[in-house]
């Protein structure tokens, strides 16, 4: 009795159904960027597309989805079975944890209920960011290490080590971001680029930083080593068949969205947008053009992704390496104290 | 019950059942494994504590890098159960006589400590980001710029080998 009196559940609701609605709205996207993704490679390369299901091809995303669901189902009999199963779910929860923070818009009114679009205004915000990207190699390496085959491991192997040397600069170009915003909450970092300018004009060299990183945490083009099939009989997912393959390529496509949501959130103003509030609309249209702004963006971003995908050829492993360590790093050090020095010489001059 | 304590329960028994399947799983990528949600489930006591920033620090160095490094040596070397090396029994009753102390020493020093009520959920916010810094900042401001010489020059270090 006293846990249900000590509970707001109201506010319980209202949390449950933005999970809902993020998630069931990350999923959608991630499933209509496949779609994308191969409409704009036909784009790009001059041909058509999918253009047989539904419309312009619209119905492509459940045609390959229902594919993957009726495959036959194979798990090696040499794998470690548990951890087999493992790799995909958490490829796919780490891809998912990712949306807790970002805020996806303003505050919405029902009556006198203020609704922040927002599932947990904590102000660790980017670091939880930067802890599930962390956590989200363990999907790659336990799926190439339980399917104990020796193309999967060395995959898996890239993968991580590639995830880890593309945290550090992300990282060091992060903190040259939360000097001039002085907090670690999205929203207060949305807010900031609200009624100032957006951080891509103050920080530019931390963006291209963390836009290269993005990739590389993504296994995009030109980072797709862990996947590089001419190389490797497909990658780290190689033994895997039926919706567990789908999951690992879902999660993929996932963590692409997430990405470009927050490359627009931190560097592109989030959800605001120019002359937001001289409009002299009600708060509640402010917040849904908001949103829209927030998703033409992060679209913009995800085609972004998709162009470089079919424009750039892939790095050598090498490069990849020498890319990370001897260039990024340093960069971003350097960018950090630049930032520095700035902020120093704009609080107390040359005193 | 509050929802408090739940939680602190639910999480305190996954803490133990992991750290017990750390030391009991024959093969060793179970028990990183293990390991993993151990730390999780640690980091799961920090933010009921209401430190944040102790919470996410956790995960990133704990789960995100140090556990990677673990897994990425035991899945290199491909140690399996099988081929681990039989001990010597000298050599168990040595780590069951040393644990048996070290157990001895941790109940005589509950037994004399003073346990503070410990305050729940928000009650505190010394662990929120800002304190800390605060305090890193003013009170700590040494021993934090030593360290963080010595992480960069860490790092610096790192590329200048590779670079060999």
């Amino acid at each position: 009795m006293d846990l249900m009196t000590s509970f707001d559940w109201s506010f319980v609701i209202e949390k449950l159904l933005l999970i809902s609605a993020v998630l069931g709205l990350s999923l959608l996207i991630a499933m209509y960027s496949t779609w994308g993704e191969r409409k704009v490679a036909a784009w790009i390369q001059d041909r058509r597309g999918p253009n047989r299901a539904g419309i312009f091809g619209l119905l492509q995303p459940l045609a390959d989805g229902g594919k993957l669901f009726f495959k036959e189902e194979i798990i090696p009999s040499t794998a470690n079975q548990f951890l087999f199963v493992l790799g995909p779910s958490m490829a796919m929860l780490t891809a998912c944890l990712t949306s807790a923070v970002i805020p996806w818009g303003d505050v919405l009114y029902f009556g006198d209920r203020a609704v922040t679009l927002q599932i947990a205004d904590v102000n660790i915000g980017v670091l939880w960011i930067m802890a599930v990207v962390g956590m989200g190699v363990y999907g790659i390496m336990i799926g190439g290490w339980a399917s104990n085959n020796k193309f999967s491991l060395l995959a898996a192997c890239r993968g991580a080590s590639q995830v880890i040397s593309y945290e550090l600069p992300m990282g060091l170009a992060l903190i040259a971001l939360f000097m001039i915003s002085g907090s670690l909450s999205l929203k207060d970092i949305v807010e900031q680029q609200r009624s100032g300018v957006w951080f891509v004009v103050l920080q530019p060299i931390g963006f291209l930083i963390f836009l290269i990183c993005a990739f590389a945490e993504c296994n995009r083009t030109p980072f797709d080593l862990p996947e590089a099939e001419n190389e490797l009989n497909g990658g780290y997912h190689l033994e895997y068949s039926s919706m567990k393959l789908g999951f690992y390529l879902f999660a993929e496509y996932i963590n692409m969205f997430i990405s470009s949501a927050l490359m627009a959130t931190l560097y592109f103003g989030g959800y605001s947008f120019p002359y937001m509030d001289s409009l002299g609309l009600s708060p509640n249209l402010v917040t849904i053009l908001g949103i829209c702004a927030l998703f033409l963006k992060t679209f913009a971003f995800i085609f972004f992704f998709m162009w470089v995908r079919w424009t750039l050829p892939r790095f050598r492993y090498d490069q990849l390496m020498k890319l990370g360590w001897k260039v990024l790093i340093p960069l971003a050090l350097l960018n950090m104290l630049i930032t520095g020095a700035v902020i120093l010489y704009r609080q107390n001059g040359f005193n | 019950m509050g929802i408090d304590l739940i939680i602190f329960t639910v999480l305190s028994a996954v803490a133990i059942a992991s750290a017990l399947g750390v030391i009991l799983s024959k093969n060793p990528v179970n028990s990183v494994l293990c390991m993993i949600t151990c730390f999780v489930a640690i980091a799961g006591h920090y933010i009921m504590l209401n430190a944040q920033f102790l919470f996410v620090v956790h995960l990133i160095v704990y789960t995100g890098a140090i556990m990677v490094l673990f897994l990425f040596v035991l899945m290199m070397m491909n140690l399996n159960a099988d081929i681990e090396p039989q001990k010597r029994n000298w050599l168990k009753y040595a780590g069951a006589i040393s644990g048996g102390a070290l157990l001895l020493v941790l109940v005589a020093a509950l037994r004399d400590a003073s346990v503070p009520a410990i305050q729940s959920g928000n009650a505190t916010d010394i662990g929120l980001i800002k304190n800390l810094g605060k305090t890193l900042f003013t009170s700590y401001v040494v021993p934090f710029e030593l360290s963080s010489v010595l992480f960069l020059s860490a790092m610096v270090g790192a590329v200048v080998i590779g670079k060999k």
